[in-house]
């Protein structure tokens, strides 16, 4: 397994928690790597607390069991903290990309995570650019600029490919402001 | 060679996509957790018309069955796909697939069966259908589901063959997991597989008689002659693969072996978790252990020569079932198989059976340690103490939840 970049989502069924995890996945399979986007499956209700996993590697992944020690972790929904112990298995040296309006210093803190933390306004984001608090896309924003994990382009390119028009034109604003209002601690 | 497009597929769309391609005539499919997205997809196709296909939107699994018998048995290219309940209340068609000699596919995404219902992976659904007569084909990951979907047609047309295939993929774990895939050009298929070739299709200018009464004094030469075709499918099985490796620089046999060089003890596994299976042998071939692993692509014909070749020389050999077969001596379908296929043979290894991963319960590497450990003790032993123990429950005697 080594090699491998394991990415733990959580959010809420509704918020795209498993697009997030697919498009993440396939930014990279465009850079050449070798991907796995999955869901923790059969969970999906609106409004549930839900993960979904993506694996990212140079080489071929043959592991196929659910992601335990994450390298990343991402969490779309701020509320799903209190019910979810999001940081559980999160290595020392990973990250945690948190959507809320705190602080980074606040949220370390808080959680007492030992993991470097980003973290952005991503609802607000997606209000204003895509009337509905749609996270996922902007969250991907957050990720490329704090973990370096994939390239902007390579976000952008497959928002382009997934969806159309003025969708797409609206998705990749709200990455590229996501990107930039990224809030980062310890590094 | 022209580098081939890498399409990001989960198990259900690679699945999908391989049928698009293979251009069947007639698809006849009711949708069912976790085949759904196949259905929906070739639907997709049919509507957009990237797919000449007559879809039939059946109102149960029996009638997608008896649909694909009838317009296989007209000599249409048919295909539906299935799960757990699904395949459970098709199992009556079944048989009569096979005996009538028709090469239907179809896609299973394998699924616990009820109670209490379960919506998620295990293969209760076929390994229980595995004595119906039809070719069985388990696949790792996406890129398998492809290449196989579009190898199942060649291998159930062939004429030395006419047999229905099942093409398995795990439920969610690979069905609803998203991988790249190496997917060929429409021609290349084209080139691999050509137009079907019916043999004797219900024609009104030249009539034939299909599904008559079989009295005692025809019976048995039919089932004779049906259990000769399933044993000899398995050198045109092999002859295909070759031909499918040698046109797109795949590397498929029937059974794969997986750092077996040197191994004194073995994993015998089947479907997705084959792949968890190899990073323990990986851990543990990095602490010096000899182990090694053998995946099981196909069950049906059951591969019994190219097994015992794989196993010979091996100490202990822990097969992992994906379901239990209640009541029977060796905890799963699998393990039973296997211990059949050694028992003539000179120095057999130990066959320890691990039925595991039922009802989609989540099996990790350390489980596979755990079944490494214990089949180390059996080599140093050379004894057996139980002939199956059950992986990832909690219960006295089970290895760890």
């Amino acid at each position: 397994m080594r090699g491998i970049v394991e990415v733990r989502f959580h959010g809420r069924g509704g918020q795209g928690v498993v697009t997030a995890s697919r498009l993440l996945a396939e930014a990279a399979l465009l850079e050449g790597k070798k991907v796995q986007s999955f869901p923790a499956f059969g969970a999906e209700r609106e409004g549930a607390p839900i993960k979904a996993f993506t694996r990212i590697s140079e080489a071929p992944i043959y592991i196929r069991s659910q992601i335990y020690t994450p390298n990343i972790v991402v969490v779309l929904d701020p509320t799903v903290i209190r019910s979810e112990r999001v940081t559980e298995g999160l290595k020392d040296d990973g990250w945690l990309i948190v959507n809320t309006i705190k602080d980074p210093e606040v949220l370390k803190e808080e959680l007492d995570a030992k993991a470097k933390i980003a973290t952005v306004n991503a609802t607000s984001i997606a209000l204003e650019l895509l009337g509905a608090p749609r996270v996922n896309t902007p969250i991907l924003g957050t990720l490329v600029k704090s973990t370096r994990l994939v390239k902007l382009d390579s976000v952008i390119s497959i928002i382009k490919s997934t969806f159309k028009g003025k969708v797409a034109d609206m998705n990749i604003k709200a990455v590229e402001r996501a990107y930039q209002e990224t809030k980062i601690k310890g590094v | 060679m022209m580098a081939r497009k890498v399409l990001a597929l989960n198990g259900d769309e690679a699945a999908a996509y391989a049928v698009k391609q293979c251009k069947p005539d007639v698809i006849a499919a009711y949708p069912i957790t976790p085949q759904t997205i196949i259905v929906e997809r070739l639907s997709d196709f049919v509507a957009d018309g990237e797919l000449d296909a007559e879809f039939i939107a059946v109102e149960s699994e029996h009638s997608a069955m008896s649909a694909c018998i009838g317009a296989s048995a007209m000599g249409a290219r048919a295909y539906t796909a299935t799960a757990s309940q699904g395949l459970a209340l098709m199992y009556e068609m079944l048989f009569v697939a096979s005996s009538f000699r028709l090469p239907i596919v179809m896609s299973v995404a394998n699924r616990a069966l009820n109670s209490p219902l379960n919506i998620w992976n295990d293969m209760s659904d076929t390994m229980g259908a595995r004595d119906c007569g039809w070719i069985q084909i388990y696949n790792e990951n996406s890129q398998e589901v492809y290449d196989f979907t579009i190898q199942a047609f060649r291998i159930a047309e062939d004429h030395r063959v006419l047999l229905p295939v099942m093409v398995c993929h795990d439920g969610f774990v690979v069905s609803h997991s998203t991988e790249g895939v190496e997917v060929l050009s429409d021609g290349e298929v084209d080139s691999f597989l050509p137009p079907r070739d019916p043999v004797y299709p219900l024609d009104v200018e030249k009539p034939v008689t299909i599904g008559c009464v079989g009295v005692p004094e025809y019976y048995p030469e039919i089932k004779y002659q049906q259990e000769v075709a399933t044993k000899k499918s398995i050198e045109t099985i092999k002859e295909i693969l070759r031909e499918f490796n040698e046109s797109f620089g795949r590397s498929y046999g029937i059974v794969e072996e997986y750092r077996t060089d040197g191994a004194e003890v073995a994993l015998l596994t089947i479907g997705s978790i084959s792949g968890t299976a190899k990073e323990a042998v990986d851990e543990m071939r990095a602490e010096g252990k000899p182990v090694g692993l053998l995946k099981l692509r196909l069950f049906r014909p059951f591969p019994i020569e190219a097994l015992r070749k794989s196993l010979s020389g091996l100490k202990v050999v822990g097969v992992v079932d994906r379901h239990i077969s209640f009541g029977s001596c060796m905890g799963g379908a699998l393990n039973m198989e296997v211990r059949a296929a050694l028992y003539e043979m000179k120095d057999r290894p130990h066959v320890m059976g691990f039925p595991t991963g039922l009802g989609g319960r989540d099996i990790r590497v350390e489980h596979f340690l755990k079944i490494i450990d214990e089949l180390l003790m059996i080599a140093e032993q050379d004894a057996l103490e139980e002939e199956y123990k059950v992986v990832g429950c909690r219960g006295p005697g089970c290895i760890g939840p």
